[in-house]
C-alpha cells in the first residue's frame, strides 16, 4: 500500500437533513419522475418508477432506456501491483484481462464465503475500476497489505448512465459515438463537451446495452444529448422497478437480494460460497493463491457445498415473490429469491436457493400466496429447474449491433 | 395473618417477581423502605412540574415477554424509541448520531471513511454475541457441579447455543468476552471520537475502564436489549423510567398483591433454618412463608440476616462479591433548551445521549481518579433530555436533563487504607466538575438551572440501598455472571436460609432495569411451591 485512501470532501453539518444524497442526473431524474417514487440505493436517491413501470420495461426490450447507475460503489485500483491485487482479491483472473476489456467477477472472504459481485474494466496495464454492490473500504484496504498499489474510492467522482434496449446502439450512433465496432464486456472513449465519456458495452438486462461514465460536471449535458439523440427511437428514463423486472428475465443475481454477503451475515449459516450461488465457474484455480481458495479448494473436493441456486419454471402466471420450496410438498427444501410472470418470455421465471441434496429440483413444490381482492389463495405448484439467463437474444451481442 | 410471599423492597425486579407470584395465585405483600416504589426505576417531583428520572434513565433491557405477560401497557406503560445523540470534541467538532443509516455513515465518514463502512461488520458481530446470549436471559444458570438433571439440561441447552456457532466464531466470543473494549474496538476502528462512542457502554455502571480486560462484555449488556425488536436500542420511559414501578406497582394491586411504603426492614426473622417474616425497624414482625429479597446480596445477607444463620464460605463470598461503585448523577431541572455550541440548527443529535469524552484515553484517565480515590476531575457523562421528546415531564419549553457521571468512587481518599466518607463538600464539588464540563459546550447552560439533585455513592447507598452504590447491584465482570452469580452454588435466586431468596440484579442476568432477575426468581419460588407459573409465558424464541 503507497498511500492513504482518497477521501471524498466530507459531507456538510446539515446532511441529516438529507439522509440520502442526490446523483449528479438528480435535476433531470427529479423532473422526469411523475409519481416522484424514489428508493434508497447505497445512500443515494434512485427512482423505483418514472410513471408506468410496464411501459419502462416495455420500452429496455423494444426501444432504448436510460438507467442511472451513478450510485453503485466505484474503486480505482492502479500502481505496479494492481493486477496482483486483484488476482488476490477476486475470483477470476485479472491477469487475462485485456486493456479495454471489462469481466464479471466477485469475491470471497477467507472462509469462502461470497462478499459481493461486481465488474473489473481494465482501463489500462496497471489501472482498473472495480464497480459493485456494497461498500468495501476496510476490505479492501486491508487486502492490499504487502502490495504497492493506489486505492481510491470514486464513486462520488463518477456519474454513470445505463443505456439499454435494442435501439440503444442506434440511440448512441445518432449522438455522434462511435461504437459500431465495440464488442460485447469491451470499451472506448469518445469526446464529449468538454471532456470525454467512456462507453462499456455493459448492462444488467441481458439486451443489447451499453453504459455511459462520465465526469459528474458533464453529466446533465450528457443526459440533454442522450434524450434529444433519443428522441425519435423512443428513449425514455426508467426506474429500479423495470430494470430489476430484466435483470431476471435475463437472470442474473443481484448481491443482498439473491443472497447476502458474507459481512452482513448475522446468521452465520445464511453465507453463501460462489459454489452455492452459481459462480464456481469464475473461479481461476490456476492463478495461484487468492483470498478463500484454501476453503474452497476444501468444498470443491470434499463436495460439501450446501446449497444451491437455481432458474426456475413455474406453471400459470402468478408471480412466486417470496415463497418457501417444499420437497414432496411437506418438507421445506428451499426458498425463492426473485420471482415474475416475464412480459417478455410469457413465462413463470424465478431464481431460488434450495438445499444441494435437492439440485435437481425433482419434487419440488412451491407454495404461492396469491393476492387477489384482500384475500389470499394458496397454491402449490410444482416446478422445474431451467438454465439460466430465461432471455438472451442473439441481438445482446451482435457485433457490429442491429439497428433495432 | 401469614403472607404466602413477603417481598422486601419495591424496585423493579422486587415488583415483578410480587406480580408473577400474585397472578399464580400467592397472597403477596411488598415492603418499601422509602415512602415511594421504584427502587432505582423511580420518578419524583423534586421541583414543582417537574418529573425526574432520578437513577436510571433510558430503558431497552426490560423484557417485553415481562410487560407482556403482566399486562404493563394497560397499566400506562410507554417505551418511546429516541433517536440523535453525539460526542463533543475538544476544539468545537462534533461526532452526532443518526437512526438512518445513510445519514449515520456519512457522520462517521466525516471522522473516517474506513471507519463508516467498518461499523457495518462491527454491528454485525455484536448483534452475533447478543443473539447468543439472550435465551440465556429468561432461565436459570445451570450449576455445573451437581448432575441434577435440571442442571444437567441447562449445561445441554448452552452447549447447544456453542456448538451453533463456527470454530472461528467461538473464537471471536471468547475474545470479546474477555478482552477489553479499548483493545475490541481497535479492531475495527481508527477515528478516536467513534471509538469514544462505542466504548460507552462498555464503561456505564462498571468500576473499570474502558482499558480494564472485560469491559468489552459490560458493551454487551448494554447491547442486548431491544424497543420493539430493534436490538441495541435505548429508549425513554414515558413519564420519566418510575412509570415502569408504578405500571407494575398498578398491575400487582390489580392481582390482589399489597405494598406497604415507609417501611424499613430490620431483620430477616429465621427459625431452625427457615425464613419465617421479617421484623421493621418500627418493632412490627410480619410473618411470611417465604421471604423475597430485592435488595442486592450484600445487604440483603449480612445487614438483614444473622452471620450465624449462614454457612462461613457463603458469608466469606458475599463480603468478596464486587459491588464497587463508580458513578454518580446530576438531575437537573432547566427552564429552556441548552444550546450546544457544535450543532447546527436543527441537529437531532440533542435528543440523545451527549458525551463529552472524545478518546478512550480520556476515559482511561477518568478513571485512574477513580483508583486513586477520588472522582473524575474531567468526568465521563451521559447525558440526556428525555423531554425532547416526552412532553409529560414538563411543562413546554422547560426540560428535564439527566446525566449519569463517572467516575465516583465508593469512598473518598486511599482506598487501600479505606478511604473515607463523601462529605456534603466533596459532593458539592463532585457536580460542579459536571456542570462545568456541560457549560464548556453549551455555554449559558449553568443560567438556566432551577433546581440540581447531586447524587453520589453516597446517596445511592443511603436513598436506594445500592451497597457502595453500584448501580448493578454487582459488578458486571465476567467471573461474576452466570452460575457465579452472585455466589457459586446459589446462582438459583435461593439462600443458605431455607424460604428467604433474592430476586434482584445480584442475580442472573444482573443489572440494568431489565426484570429478567425478577421473572427467574419467581419461576423458581413457583416450582418450589409446586405452583403452576400462570401468566409466565415462554421466553420468545430468537429467530
Amino acid at each position: 500500500m503507497s498511500a492513504a485512501p482518497h477521501l471524498n470532501a466530507p459531507p456538510a453539518l446539515t446532511h441529516f437533513t438529507t439522509p440520502l444524497a442526490q446523483t449528479p442526473f438528480h435535476p433531470r431524474t427529479e423532473a422526469a419522475n411523475r409519481l416522484q417514487g424514489w428508493a434508497p440505493w447505497a445512500g443515494y436517491m434512485t427512482a423505483t418508477c418514472f410513471g408506468d413501470s410496464t411501459m419502462e420495461h416495455t420500452a429496455i426490450r423494444n426501444a432504448a432506456t436510460l438507467y442511472d447507475i451513478s450510485p453503485m460503489v466505484k474503486y480505482r485500483i492502479t500502481g505496479p501491483d494492481a493486477v496482483a491485487y486483484l488476482n488476490r482479491l477476486t475470483l477470476r483472473d485479472v491477469g487475462r484481462l485485456a486493456v479495454g476489456q471489462v469481466h464479471y467477477t466477485a469475491w470471497c472472504d477467507d472462509q469462502g464465503k461470497v462478499m459481493d459481485d461486481g465488474t473489473v474494466f481494465r482501463l489500462g496495464p496497471d489501472d482498473f475500476r472495480l464497480c459493485c454492490q456494497e461498500r468495501h473500504l476496510p476490505w479492501l484496504l486491508d487486502s492490499a497489505w504487502g502490495l504497492d498499489i493506489r486505492l481510491r474510492d470514486e464513486t462520488e467522482d463518477l456519474a454513470a448512465l445505463a443505456l439499454q434496449g435494442p435501439v440503444s446502439a442506434t440511440v448512441l450512433a445518432q449522438a455522434g459515438f462511435d461504437i459500431q465496432a465495440l464488442k460485447p464486456f469491451r470499451m472506448t472513449t469518445c469526446p464529449f463537451d468538454t471532456g470525454e465519456v467512456m462507453i462499456s458495452r455493459t448492462g444488467f438486462t441481458g439486451d443489447l446495452g451499453y453504459e455511459l461514465w462520465i465526469s459528474p460536471d458533464l453529466a446533465l449535458p450528457l443526459w440533454d444529448h442522450l434524450m434529444q439523440a433519443g428522441a425519435l427511437y423512443g428513449l425514455m428514463p426508467v426506474g429500479s422497478e423495470a430494470v430489476m423486472l430484466a435483470r431476471l428475465e435475463a437472470g442474473f443475481i443481484t448481491t443482498g437480494m439473491d443472497f447476502v454477503p458474507v459481512q452482513h451475515a448475522v446468521r452465520e449459516d445464511r453465507a453463501r460460497s460462489p459454489f452455492e450461488i452459481g459462480l464456481d465457474w469464475m473461479i481461476a484455480w490456476d492463478k495461484g493463491h487468492f483470498t478463500g481458495r484454501r476453503a474452497l479448494m476444501a468444498e470443491r473436493d470434499g463436495k460439501s457445498s450446501q446449497w444451491a441456486l437455481v432458474g426456475l419454471d413455474i406453471p400459470g402466471n402468478v408471480s412466486a415473490e417470496g415463497a418457501i420450496l417444499y420437497f414432496d410438498k411437506r418438507r421445506e427444501a428451499g426458498f425463492i429469491t426473485a420471482a415474475c410472470w416475464s412480459p417478455t418470455l410469457k413465462r413463470n421465471i424465478a431464481i431460488a436457493q434450495v438445499e444441494a441434496r435437492y439440485d435437481s429440483c425433482d419434487h419440488l413444490w412451491v407454495e404461492i400466496y396469491a393476492l387477489r381482492e384482500l384475500q389470499y389463495q394458496k397454491l402449490m405448484l410444482p416446478v422445474t429447474k431451467t438454465a439460466r439467463p430465461f432471455f438472451a437474444p442473439e441481438r445482446r451481442r451482435a457485433t457490429p449491433p442491429g439497428r433495432f | 395473618m401469614t403472607y404466602d410471599a413477603l417481598i422486601l423492597g419495591a424496585g423493579h425486579n422486587g415488583l415483578v417477581t410480587a406480580c408473577y407470584l400474585a397472578r399464580a395465585g400467592m397472597k403477596v405483600l411488598v415492603i418499601e423502605k422509602n415512602d415511594w416504589v421504584g427502587g432505582a426505576a423511580v420518578s419524583r417531583e423534586l421541583t414543582p412540574g417537574f418529573t425526574y428520572s432520578n437513577c436510571s434513565y433510558v430503558a431497552s433491557l426490560f423484557r417485553p415477554e415481562i410487560m407482556r405477560d403482566l399486562e404493563l401497557p394497560r397499566h400506562g406503560l410507554q417505551i418511546l424509541p429516541y433517536e440523535g445523540g453525539a460526542v463533543f470534541q475538544e476544539g468545537g467538532g462534533y461526532l452526532g448520531m443518526y437512526r438512518d443509516h445513510d445519514a449515520n455513515r456519512r457522520e462517521f465518514a466525516r471522522h473516517s471513511a474506513r471507519d463508516a463502512e467498518a461499523y457495518d461488520v462491527y454491528s454485525r458481530d455484536v448483534l452475533r454475541y447478543c443473539r447468543f446470549i439472550r435465551p440465556m436471559l429468561l432461565r436459570t444458570p445451570p450449576d455445573p457441579a451437581r448432575f441434577r438433571p435440571r442442571d444437567i439440561g441447562e449445561l445441554l441447552f448452552i452447549g447447544k447455543q456453542v456448538s451453533g456457532l463456527s470454530e472461528r466464531q467461538i473464537a471471536d466470543m471468547v475474545r470479546f468476552w474477555t478482552m477489553s473494549i479499548s483493545d475490541y474496538l481497535d479492531h475495527y476502528f481508527e477515528s478516536p471520537v467513534i471509538k469514544a462512542y462505542l466504548a460507552v457502554s462498555a464503561i456505564i455502571g462498571t468500576a473499570l475502564g474502558p482499558m480494564s480486560p472485560g469491559s468489552a462484555y459490560v458493551l454487551l449488556h448494554h447491547y442486548m436489549g431491544d424497543v420493539d425488536g430493534n436490538i441495541g436500542a435505548w429508549g425513554f420511559a414515558r413519564g420519566g423510567m418510575g412509570s415502569i414501578t408504578k405500571a407494575l406497582s398498578s398491575s400487582l394491586q390489580a392481582s390482589g398483591g399489597e405494598i406497604r411504603t415507609g417501611a424499613p426492614v430490620a431483620r430477616v426473622l429465621v427459625k431452625n433454618g427457615r425464613s419465617i417474616g421479617v421484623v421493621l425497624e418500627n418493632g412490627d414482625e410480619i410473618r411470611a412463608k417465604r421471604v423475597i429479597s430485592n435488595m442486592d446480596v450484600k445487604r440483603t445477607m449480612l445487614k438483614h440476616v444473622e452471620e450465624r444463620e449462614l454457612p462461613g464460605d457463603y458469608v466469606a463470598s458475599v463480603k468478596k462479591f464486587k459491588t464497587r461503585g463508580s458513578s454518580g448523577k446530576l438531575n437537573i431541572a432547566l427552564d429552556a433548551a441548552p444550546k450546544f455550541a457544535a450543532l447546527p440548527e436543527g441537529s437531532p443529535a440533542i435528543k440523545g445521549d451527549l458525551h463529552f469524552t472524545d478518546s478512550i484515553e480520556k476515559m482511561e484517565r477518568a478513571y485512574d481518579d477513580w483508583k486513586a480515590g477520588h472522582f473524575s476531575r474531567d468526568p465521563f457523562q451521559d447525558v440526556m433530555i428525555p423531554t425532547m421528546i416526552d412532553p409529560t415531564m414538563t411543562p413546554p419549553g422547560k426540560h428535564f436533563m439527566s446525566c449519569f457521571v463517572q467516575y465516583a468512587p465508593p469512598k473518598i481518599g486511599d482506598l487501600a487504607e479505606g478511604g473515607r466518607d463523601w462529605t456534603d463538600a466533596d459532593r458539592d464539588a463532585f457536580g460542579e466538575a459536571c456542570l462545568n464540563q456541560i457549560e464548556r459546550y453549551a455555554p449559558g447552560f449553568r443560567n438556566l438551572i432551577r433546581h440540581v439533585e447531586i447524587r453520589t455513592p453516597r446517596e445511592l447507598e443511603a436513598e436506594v440501598g445500592l451497597t457502595e452504590g453500584n448501580i448493578f447491584q454487582g459488578e458486571l465482570t465476567f467471573d461474576q455472571l452466570l452460575f457465579n452469580r452472585p455466589v457459586p452454588r446459589y446462582a438459583n435466586y435461593r439462600t443458605p436460609v431455607r424460604d428467604l431468596w433474592i430476586c434482584g440484579s445480584s442475580t442472573h442476568p444482573g443489572g440494568g432495569v431489565m426484570g429478567a432477575p425478577g421473572r427467574n426468581a419467581a419461576s423458581e419460588i413457583l416450582r418450589d411451591a409446586k405452583l403452576s407459573p400462570k401468566d409466565m409465558s415462554d421466553a420468545w424464541p430468537v429467530l
